[in-house]
């Protein structure tokens, strides 16, 4: 159990009736960056809240390095949180908001003052220390919330949508600098997001959650690639979902009847007659003039810049079929109303059981 | 016709000119505020300013203007005494009341989940009596014969009535202190609920427990409500006059109490303006100093 640098063994939280989290359960190693993500309301940032001590599990226990935190006041627990609405204390300046926490420490004079300058100079605002927090932009109040954690120096950092209430450009910016400085600094952050794309972007492993449950632990691209069931498929980036019935087994391989998407082999041990849920991602779809397996023809066409996003629809299926196609010199794109034929790779074919 | 148009022409422009000018509506909605104020306190007060250049002769007034009347007002011991006491009484009920407040509308603002609104009904019921039969029951209570000497004394705990209780400054404070408490608890309320949760929430996560919390934080970010509190109760009671006169003794006399004897009894309306006039005067002073070493304290808390 010593890659297990923070512990969350069988968490739940209820509110009333309502259960913000249920049974979860999870192990993150030492420096990992491990986002927490889904909608809003399904206990992300409950269990957040629960590590900082803001919140008491109604069952279950959290550790630090085999230690257990789970009824330690947030001012005794080696985590520190930057706060969704940055929570920079309005009556201090910059300087004093970073060196907030470390006053406590009975620092040297210098040495506080060098650790807050260090911090400023890691969020690259030298200079502002004397800047009063209604004197800064958004990005900036986000930098020296983080700032006034980091300098802490904390076991576990902790992030609740830190990212959310930046425009889209600064957030961009902002996600790249987040994850250097959290492989410069070696600190372990759990970081929650509703933004799947950020999640995706940043994070060692996610956790996928719905409901208050955990749906599924995986490293990004795993979350892509194989979703462990609907929900995570679905809320993952874009997906079209087949219903197919088991026609015939070769070994490993079985063919599939998927209605109006045709039939397809593909590595599954599941019994003829059997019915599974199958799903395509629209990028791993590619449309043509002529020959493919469906015929189908253009219901709207968006163009995206870098690549378009067609639904195309196809005989025998009410939902449209969504394609997303880079648009390369050779592709000139297809305009709604169009007959187009679509093909994909059996082995771009995920199978869902849930 | 022709004077119809005009008149039609003349009306339009003035509402053309009220649309536009934004000076011109925010002087209309003063204005109904404005007359009142100028014919009720402007005017009286000027009149008062000017009463208190003059000197009275006989039951006459002579018009020469001179700071006499200023140089007995503030001169005199007896008055410079008062005035002193004015101050000292009033800063002890600004304190107390505010001491007093700052928990209960500390517990309204944080402790109460919901029906605030009913607690906060509730904090007024003082104000539901009139004032003075508010201070009647404080003389109840107090008296020679009150509630806290009876009772005292059936309990057998003291064998003759307490004499420290009324008609001397203590009284003043007490029922004065009763009367304003809910001035005080509001505004610190106010700013106290205004205060973003998750502010307090980093004070913890930073390390604080909950007093250096509240010292940090809580306390500067609740330091407007506080002054203004301050400053609403000490402006007011250092100028009473009905406390004192009713519960005060002679120990307890205000400054308020001689401005009146002079306007009334002794016929020196000159003498009487012109202490009315230093006691606004010391009142604006001691406020500024007030607000003034809090707004600098507040800076000084990290």
């Amino acid at each position: 159990m010593s890659e297990d640098f923070l512990r969350i063994a069988h968490v739940s939280k209820r509110f009333g009736g309502v259960t913000a989290v249920d049974d979860a359960d999870l192990a993150i190693a030492r420096g990992e960056f491990f986002s927490l993500l889904g909608p809003s309301g399904c206990g992300k940032t409950t269990l957040l809240r629960m590590i900082a001590g803001f919140e008491y599990p109604s069952a279950g226990d959290i550790f630090v390095e085999g230690a257990r935190i789970t009824d330690l006041p947030p001012n005794q627990r080696p985590s520190n949180m930057v706060f969704q609405s940055y929570a920079i204390f309005p009556h201090l300046n910059v300087f004093d908001n970073i060196a907030y926490g470390l006053r406590k420490a009975k620092l040297k004079r210098a040495e506080l003052r060098k650790r807050v300058e260090d911090a400023l100079a890691m969020i690259k605002l030298d200079g502002f220390g004397a800047r009063r927090a209604d004197q800064l932009s958004g990005g900036q109040r986000q930098r020296v919330a983080l700032a006034r954690a980091l300098v802490q120096r904390p076991k576990v950092l902790l992030l609740d949508e830190p990212l959310g209430a930046l425009d889209k450009r600064l957030r961009e910016a902002m996600q790249i600098e987040l994850r250097q400085l959290q492989k410069s600094v070696g600190i372990t952050f759990v970081f929650v997001t509703h933004d799947q794309e950020e999640a995706l972007a940043l994070s060692d492993r996610v956790a996928v959650m719905s409901g208050g449950r955990i749906l599924q632990i995986a490293s990004p691209r795993e979350l892509y690639e194989a979703p462990n069931c609907r929900e995570v498929a679905d809320f993952i980036g874009e997906i079209n979902f087949f219903d197919g019935v088991v026609r015939a087994r070769d070994g490993e391989r079985a063919t599939l009847d998927a209605g109006a998407a045709g039939t397809m082999t593909v590595a599954a041990p599941d019994a003829a007659g059997t019915k599974l849920l199958l799903a395509l991602r629209p990028e791993k779809i590619s449309l043509s003039a002529a020959g493919g397996r469906v015929a189908g023809t253009v219901a709207a066409a968006a163009y995206l810049g870098e690549r378009s996003h067609y639904n195309i629809r196809i005989a025998g299926r009410d939902a449209p079929v969504s394609v997303a196609a880079q648009n390369t010199a050779a592709q000139a794109g297809h305009k709604v109303g169009e007959a187009v034929h679509l093909d994909w790779s059996d082995d771009a074919v995920l199978i869902l059981r849930s | 016709m022709r004077v119809k148009v005009a008149m039609g022409g003349v009306t339009a422009r003035l509402a053309r000119f009220y649309r536009r000018s934004e000076g011109a509506r925010g002087l209309a909605l003063l204005s109904p505020t404005m007359i009142i104020m100028v014919a009720a306190l402007a005017a009286p007060l000027a009149l008062l300013t000017l009463y208190s250049f003059w000197t009275q002769a006989g039951y006459g007034v002579d018009t020469t203007l001179t700071l006499a009347q200023y140089a007995d007002s503030l001169g005199r011991p007896t008055y410079r005494a008062l005035f002193y006491r004015s101050i000292e009484i009033s800063a002890a009920v600004t304190l107390i009341t505010v001491l007093l407040a700052y928990p209960m509308a500390y517990f309204v603002a944080f402790g109460v989940e919901k029906s605030k609104f009913i607690w906060l009904i509730l904090l007024t019921i003082p104000f539901w009596t009139s004032y003075l039969l508010r201070i009647f029951a404080w003389k109840l209570i107090l008296g020679y014969n009150g509630v806290i000497n009876s009772g005292l004394m059936s309990l057998g705990l003291i064998h003759a009535p307490l004499e420290f209780l009324l008609y001397n400054p203590f009284a003043v404070v007490v029922a004065l202190a009763h009367a304003w408490a809910p001035f005080a608890i509001l505004p610190i309320y106010v700013s106290l609920e205004k205060i973003d949760r998750s502010l307090l929430e980093a004070a913890s996560d930073l390390g604080d427990g909950p007093v250096r919390r509240f010292l940090r934080v809580t306390l500067p970010l609740s330091l407007p409500g506080v002054i203004g509190a301050a400053v609403l109760i000490f402006v007011p009671t250092t100028g009473d006059y009905v406390t004192p006169a009713l519960v005060g003794g002679s120990g307890g006399v205000m400054i308020a109490n001689v401005i009146e004897e002079q306007f009334d009894k002794v016929g020196n309306w000159p003498l009487g303006a012109a202490l009315a006039i230093a006691s606004m005067a010391a009142v604006g002073i001691a406020t500024l100093l007030f607000t003034g070493a809090m707004r600098a304290a507040a800076r000084r808390i990290h």
